[in-house]
């Protein structure tokens, strides 16, 4: 059995070096594969056009320009757009990555709008020291909606695909409520809030844009959240329970139903985050509307970046380009907005089949034998 | 529509059943031919001009080490892989097989070494699973009750599958296969999960099935089981049929040196032939105890040199430990233990005797609801279920080793550190492995569990709790494991080792404890007295 040792111990040292290049490799795969979907995005994209008898040039021109076609498209469209995708696709890929099929990013984004819209009453007492806690009390409001699902997942058993996707019912109808009675705006007309004090609307970040503070705060969280997941100890317990919740608690003894807890909780205050941010940042008032589906969306950037939170900064702003482009080429060329959004479910459809085939069983079973 | 429907099913049922009306010529060709059968996954060639005839009427005997090519060439024979080169026949027919129906249709069937029923599922439907037209429960529960009376295979069909113990379950696999009417049968480690006697009876079985005028392909590990049942055997190794004989013509010294083979070092092919010896000798030793009730007897004749027990310090111990699952089923009722540093104590159980929850105990896995526990701090655990309890089989061996103190661990990882860790287990435990980086999926069992068992044994730990260690392992993965629990005890580690394989428990442990219905009691290392203790007897 000795006689195999220096082999290995060759096999192993290369193997060093292959983990170095892997690591480059890594990085311009992934740059390859955001220009492979952006590729593929225009090209279904044209197809989509034809086959419906639209003007496909102008249409596209449209979509360019709307998207990334001035500096004030890139900062104003579609950078705003992905701001509250980027947060809520965080939250997604949090929960996804620690296990959890958290679908409620959708109510936690509302409950956490709602709270914020609270929050801005403060305004006259604290200036503008209410936005911070008006940002609080989104996280708050976000967790703890999250945290009625924990709850029942982790004492009764309650599949939280179900109840999340529950709760998303119950925010919006309680949004409804609120912006009907207690929050309605003063000459009780609009199903909506007041307008929120001044004080609290979220600072613009470069002068001359409509980009505001969350943009920030969604890079700086999601940079944070890539860095605490593969270097610190409890990112690093969070991932072994999504990978194999049995093996962690048995191998590793990691106390799954805290890591768990806490993990659906801290996704739900960023997807409560996502609320205020959009509230005091871009709609300055609280609409049943504030959402056109950001929580849903979000699970399919967080799936496009397998999950990896600078990944899904990167699908937040592709995705973000989209829609911006989308509206205005309906706004322009009079195509509906509806076909951008067949082409972001056929990506996520394509991105998963890719995966899938990736992983497919042949390969494994090749593995298996090989090794 | 009526008309082609007919045609269609006339068809089919002219493919189905077309071997069987070919006359008596075909009794005297084997049941299942394969004839130079290769198969290359990549650059590995897994099987290498394989052949194996099995005959009907007797049970053959397919050995090899793990990787040998055995699982390999039976998914093959099944249509589960098509073969690159080669030809399966049945009773002289050349046949392909595109699927197991196909292969099912044909009259042979498959029982895999992981089960493959579905646990919400009633007995009934499981066997039914895979038919086709209506389902009757009641004429699926007919007929496995028809199939138990006639086999001997009794199992209740309305039963649900994950209520039923291992055995049953292993019956139930084989039902479903004899369902089908199947004339050759092939198991997979068929005895790898069962109790000792729950093995020998289904052993039995098979033996009396192939009489019955069937042929079965038996897949094992254990050279005892295979010279006991088996009329013809053959050895794989490295893909290649290396042996074929019959089983009278040969002994477990000759099947060991075939599997291991000449371009071994003789260092691994003596201690596998050293370990058969082993055993032999315990044979021995079991006649000798028969004649002479003599408990001090059997303890001396292992690890003379090693017992210092008397004297070093208590690492584990239990008092009045009692575990209620969540039926409030008592699991271990009242056990108290002593492991002390330096010493290998073994437990032996039948499975189900509440061994599982004892080893939890132990290795500070599971609290007991009553009892009094006192436990070192560092306890290494290598449970049985690697796959699921063990490894995070997606990720790299780093992050695997990196399980091991995930739950105590604070701030940053220490990723370089852990590299290192991880390249001296693989150094030190001869880890067949493609770097660090590779997933846990991509090693072979062998390797899988001793990277286990070096992250476990990675910091010195006071005390190593192991469950059926070398389960679904070769001879060498097997030896490796061993040799690394012997080191760990002669560091002065406390090891409690559970096996189902009594021989291995016996060939470990300086002292044996038995669990029976949850009681835990201690009793002199001799393969009779153990065996009845087992057994409540």
């Amino acid at each position: 059995m000795k006689h195999s040792s220096a082999t290995d111990k060759s096999s192993v040292a290369s193997a060093g070096v292959r983990t170095a290049s892997i690591k480059t490799s890594a990085v311009l795969g992934a740059l390859a594969r955001v220009l492979a979907l952006a590729t593929v995005a225009v090209v279904l994209l044209v197809v989509l056009l034809t086959v419906t008898g639209q003007r496909t040039g102008d249409a596209l021109a449209a979509l360019v320009n709307g998207a990334i076609g001035s500096w004030y498209a890139i900062t104003s469209a579609t950078l705003v757009r992905a701001v509250p995708l980027a947060l809520a696709g965080l939250a997604v890929s949090l929960a996804f990555r620690a296990g959890i099929l958290n679908i409620g990013a959708e109510g936690q984004l509302l409950a956490g709008a709602a709270a914020a819209t609270f929050a801005t009453l403060a305004a006259p007492q604290l200036g503008v020291f209410v936005i911070p806690l008006l940002l609080i009390a989104g996280c708050l409001a976000g967790a703890v909606w999250a945290g009625i699902a924990a709850f029942l997942r982790q004492k009764l058993g309650v599949l939280e695909v179900i109840s999340t996707i529950m709760l998303n019912y119950v925010a919006l109808h309680t949004v409804g409520y609120l912006v009907r009675g207690p929050l309605q705006e003063p000459r009780h007309v609009f199903p909506q809030s007041f307008n929120i004090d001044p004080r609290a609307q979220l600072p613009v970040i470069i002068p001359g844009t409509r980009l505001h503070l969350g943009f920030a705060l969604a890079v700086v969280i999601g940079v944070a959240l890539w860095w605490w997941l593969r270097d610190r100890a409890g990112g690093f317990r969070l991932r072994a329970v999504g990978t194999n919740a049995r093996a962690a608690a048995s191998a590793g003894r990691i106390d799954v139903a805290r890591t768990t807890t806490v993990a659906f909780l801290a996704s739900g205050a960023i997807a409560g985050l996502a609320g205020a941010t959009q509230l005091s940042g871009v709609t300055y008032a609280l609409y049943e509307t504030i959402s056109p589906g950001y929580g849903y969306t979000a699970i399919a950037v967080a799936l496009l970046a397998r999950l990896n939170p600078l990944g899904v900064l990167v699908a937040a702003v592709m995705f973000g380009a989209l829609e911006a482009g989308a509206n205005a080429m309906q706004r322009d060329a009079g195509v509906p907005e509806v076909l951008v959004s067949v082409v972001e479910a056929l990506l996520i459809l394509l991105v998963l089949a890719a995966d899938r085939w990736r992983t497919r069983p042949e390969r494994k079973s090749t593995t298996e034998v090989g090794a | 529509m009526v008309a082609t429907a007919f045609r269609t099913a006339v068809v089919i049922f002219v493919a189905a059943n077309g071997p069987v009306m070919t006359g008596s010529a075909d009794t005297m060709k084997p049941a299942l031919s394969l004839v130079g059968i290769t198969r290359r996954f990549g650059r590995v060639t897994a099987l290498d001009n394989a052949t194996l005839h099995v005959q009907p009427g007797t049970v053959h005997a397919l050995l090899g080490e793990n990787g040998a090519g055995k699982t390999t060439l039976m998914r093959i024979a099944f249509g589960l892989l098509q073969p690159d080169a080669g030809t399966i026949a049945l009773s002289g027919h050349t046949r392909k097989f595109t699927s197991p129906s196909a292969a099912l249709a044909a009259g042979l069937g498959m029982v895999h070494q992981h089960f493959t029923l579905v646990p919400a599922m009633t007995v009934a439907e499981n066997v039914a699973l895979g038919g086709r037209g209506r389902f009757s429960m009641k004429e699926w529960a007919a007929r496995v009750q028809e199939i138990g009376q006639r086999t001997g295979l009794v199992l209740d069909p309305l039963a649900r599958v994950s209520e039923l113990s291992v055995g049953a379950q292993q019956r139930c696999e084989i039902v479903k296969a004899l369902a089908r009417d199947v004339r050759v049968l092939m198991l997979d480690e068929p005895t790898a999960v069962l109790a000792p006697s729950e093995a020998r009876e289904l052993l039995r079985w098979v033996k009396d099935f192939a009489l019955a005028g069937h042929a079965v392909v038996l897949i094992t590990h254990k050279l005892r089981d295979a010279l006991e049942v088996a009329s013809n055997v053959t050895v794989l190794r490295l893909g290649k049929s290396v042996l074929s004989t019959a089983a009278a013509d040969t002994d477990e010294n000759a099947l060991a040196a075939a599997m291991l083979g000449s371009i071994r070092v003789p260092d691994s092919l003596k201690s596998a032939v050293d370990e058969v010896t082993t055993r032999d000798e315990l044979a021995g030793a079991d006649r000798a105890a028969l004649s002479v009730p003599s408990i001090s007897k059997s303890a001396s004749i292992k690890h003379s040199g090693t017992f210092k027990t008397e004297t070093a310090r208590v690492v584990l111990r239990l008092n009045n430990a009692t575990v209620r699952d969540q039926q409030n089923v008592m699991r271990v009722n009242r056990a108290s233990l002593e492991v002390r540093a330096g010493e290998m104590v073994g437990v032996a159980a039948v499975e189900g005797a509440g061994q599982h929850e004892l080893l939890r105990v132990l290795s500070g896995r599971l609290v007991p609801s009553e009892g009094d526990v006192q436990l070192a701090t560092r306890i290494g655990f290598v449970p049985e279920d690697r796959h699921n309890d063990a490894l995070l089989l997606d990720r790299s061996l780093v992050e695997n080793v990196a399980l091991r103190d995930a739950g105590s661990r604070e701030g940053r990882m220490p990723w370089h550190a852990l590299q290192r860790a991880t390249i001296t287990i693989i150094d030190e435990l001869q880890v067949r492995a493609g770097g660090t980086d590779v997933e846990a999926r991509t090693l072979s069992g062998g390797n899988q569990q001793k990277l286990i068992l070096g992250r476990e044994l990675a910091d010195k730990p006071e005390a190593l709790v192991v469950e059926n260690p070398t389960r679904g392992l070769d001879f060498q993965a097997a030896n490796a494991v061993h040799e690394a629990l012997r080191a760990a005890r002669a560091a002065g580690t406390a090891v409690v080792v559970y096996s189902s394989d009594l021989d291995e428990v016996l060939s470990l442990a300086d002292r044996v404890v038995v669990m029976h219905a949850g009681q835990l009691s201690e009793v002199a290392a001799d393969r009779e007295i153990i065996g009845r203790a087992m057994l409540g007897a």
